[in-house]
């Protein structure tokens, strides 16, 4: 994973709530057996006119202000629906790591930061607030501190987000949560020699 | 202290629990299948990792699997890539598999309770959404990304948030007509999509208790869809005797020991609640879903809601948008929507009780002029079982398509999907647009509205049949 830096990027506003993960990235794309590659198929039948390749105008996303966006700020309840991990590879794979709603699907939320992207939260005031500010300058750009915890925006609506430290520091370190866990290999050992005593039957 | 069943798995999986990390809990029983498997196995391979414990893992091969011609090799190449990546994951793992031929093959979690692989107070995750079916059995039973699989193989464990708990109590007895299915949706239709977010959820109650174990699946399958990380329901007489005598189940002194641990799991009287929700079951009419979320959903003998009578903003854009995409005017009466097509199946209604409710409706009728309808069980055992007691045969001769088990068109990933437009009755969990096929409108019904719907060509109020 790569480690998350301090980094300023174009806003891309998607004013909708509950954007499913069928959505995000629609099942025919989960068929792969890879994990990169699914960037071009990100929101597909939104993003895509009816032949499937040439881009629908209407998308918010394909506007030429947002092109390049490394931010995205959507509604509230983003990612409901599947776990399938696909949903951030595709985010991640079509450029962005950082994500700005009032709330996220709980799968959908941890797996984002297995993937290196940031989901901040923020209040439906705030979120309110950042929405105008993209829809009256679109193509505006955002700084993203994630050390400071910090986001600034051109007009003066930056705030500073709350995150887990545990969280933060995994995605300034890119540092991968298994090797962590293994770290206590001991500890899951001891837990297991117990397991064994206290519950037989799942060991018969 | 009391404990709720929650804190009580919770605290008896703790591994590590030190400042600064996630808590780290482990895990017992480790379900797959085909979609979300092979870049887990790709990066414990890169990273020369082993999975812990193969005897925890099981799985299924269901999502992309053809429902017809399974004896011909599957004509889409890339699901057939991903068919055979997860039989050669499995056999160099050595993972028990269920593969598409096997006479135990299935939905996974339709095959896993079948087979008594899972029991209650155990620690279950699966890379599926679903694997909240699991907490029928009084599991802690969640899905996890294809990230966290690989940790799972690799560790066993699963650095984890602990989550608040919401008791779901359903009162009252539900009435002949509505099933845990409207139990289900109701809920949602009450605490929305996000209304469980952060949530394990207990559901409890008469009406829950009265609920068969296939029942109390459909029920907790859904805890997903209310945004809850997972759905527990305790243990009782009804969990010991379905899991007594299963494959998986334990046997003999085992049995006992278990048994007594069971007991033990349900939460202590006046244990406290995060939040707590009632419901009357007797109020629960058949519901169908109008929308494109489960949250939007009303009973049967109900109107599509207007945008207006929402009291908030987003509700009404919502409600608009979903009445464009779906085609519906506000205020229509549910029973005057019409329908193309009719699916009964998934791992929320493709057990064996759905197919037995939906056939008593279906028999001696015929599907409707331009309705297509499918039945697809959720294993090859529950197709057997229905063909036993002559279900197929119901089904057959009111004009339904009897197919091979897999998941099929509750996500329409096989190939079996809706064409733009088209309209489905269907029983299982997910109403999202494009879900069942791009374009494609679908309304979350109870495996007996659905037989109705097949045979009327429209919603009905099954109560008044
Ligand atoms: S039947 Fe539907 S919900 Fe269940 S596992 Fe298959 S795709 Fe998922």
């Amino acid at each position: 994973m790569q480690p998350y830096t301090k980094h300023e990027s174009i806003a891309a506003l998607m004013n909708r709530s509950n954007v499913d993960t069928d959505q995000i990235i629609p099942k025919q794309f989960l068929k792969k057996v890879e994990r990169s590659g699914f960037g071009v198929h990100l929101f597909h039948d939104w993003r895509y006119n009816d032949d499937g390749v040439t881009p629908n105008p209407e998308f918010e996303l394909n506007k030429p202000a947002f092109q390049g966006a490394k931010i995205l700020v959507a509604g509230d309840n983003f990612g409901c629906g599947s776990s399938r991990e696909h949903a951030p590879w595709a985010i991640a794979d079509y450029g962005f790591n950082t994500i700005i709603s009032t709330s996220y699907a709980d799968i959908f939320y941890n797996n984002c930061f297995k993937n290196g992207i940031l989901a901040i939260i923020v209040s439906q005031a705030q979120l309110d607030t950042l929405m105008a500010e993209i829809a009256s300058n679109e193509g505006g750009k955002f700084i993203v501190d994630l050390e400071n915890r910090q986001v600034t925006t051109p007009a003066g609506n930056g705030f500073t987000f709350e995150i887990d430290p545990f969280r933060q520091g995994n995605l300034l370190s890119g540092l991968d949560d298994i090797g962590l866990t293994l770290k206590h290999v001991d500890k899951i050992d001891q837990y297991e020699a117990q397991h064994k005593q206290n519950y037989p039957w799942l060991w018969a | 202290m009391k404990k709720t069943m929650y804190e009580k798995i919770w605290d008896s999986h703790l591994v590590v629990d030190v400042e600064g990390q996630a808590p780290v809990i482990y895990v017992d029983r480790h379900l797959m299948h085909e979609v979300t498997s092979p870049q887990a196995f790709e990066g414990l391979k890169i990273s020369g990792r082993k999975v812990r414990n193969p005897h925890s893992i099981l799985a299924t091969m269901d999502h992309c699997v053809p429902t017809k011609n399974r004896n011909l090799p599957i004509a889409d190449l890339i699901a057939r890539k991903q068919i055979e990546t997860m039989a050669e994951n499995c056999l160099e793992n050595g993972l028990n598999l269920y593969d598409m031929k096997s006479p135990n093959n299935g939905v996974i979690h339709v095959v896993v309770p079948e087979h008594g692989f899972v029991h209650p107070g155990m620690v279950v995750v699966c890379g599926d959404s679903h694997t909240a079916t699991h907490g029928a059995f009084g599991a802690l039973a969640f899905g996890i990304g294809t990230s966290e699989v690989e940790h799972v193989m690799a560790t066993q464990t699963l650095p984890q948030k602990k989550s608040k708990t919401m008791l779901v109590q359903v009162n009252g007895e539900l009435s002949k007509y509505s099933t845990a299915k409207d139990i289900a949706l109701a809920i949602i239709g009450k605490i929305g999509t996000a209304g469980g977010t952060g949530y394990v959820i207990e559901y409890a109650g008469d009406a829950i208790k009265a609920l068969s174990m296939e029942g109390r699946m459909t029920l907790c399958n859904m805890a997903i869809e209310a945004g809850a990380r997972a759905g527990l329901v305790a243990p009782d007489e009804k969990t010991y005797e379905y899991l007594n005598g299963k494959e998986f189940a334990p046997k003999g002194d085992n049995w006992e020991l278990a048994l007594a641990y069971w007991k033990s799991l349900p939460s202590d009287t006046g244990a406290e609640f995060d939040t707590v929700i009632t419901l009357n079951a007797a109020d629960i009419a058949p519901q169908v879903s109008w929308g494109t979320s489960p949250e939007q959903v009303i009973g049967v003998d109900a109107n599509v809601p207007a945008p207006e009578s929402f009291d908030n903003e987003g509700k009404r854009k919502a409600c608009e948008s979903a009445l464009a995409y779906m085609g519906l005017t506000a205020n229509m009466p549910i029973t005057d929507i019409k329908i193309d097509y009719v699916f009964i199946g998934s791992c929320t209604n493709g057990r064996i009780e759905d197919f037995r409710s939906a056939a008593e409706v279906a028999k001696g009728t015929k599907v409707a002029d331009g309705v297509t309808a499918i039945v697809v069980p959720g294993s090859y055992h529950v197709k057997e079982q229905a063909e036993k007691e002559g279900l197929d045969k119901i089904f057959i001769d009111a004009g339904w398509e009897w197919r091979e088990p897999g998941c099929s068109m509750c996500l329409a990933m096989n190939g079996d999907e809706l064409s733009k437009g088209q309209r489905c009755a269907s029983t299982s969990n997910r109403n999202f647009e494009g879900r069942q096929g791009k374009g494609g409108r679908t309304h979350l019904v109870s495996p007996a509205m659905a037989a109705a719907a097949a045979a009327a060509g429209h919603f009905v109020d099954i109560r008044k049949l």
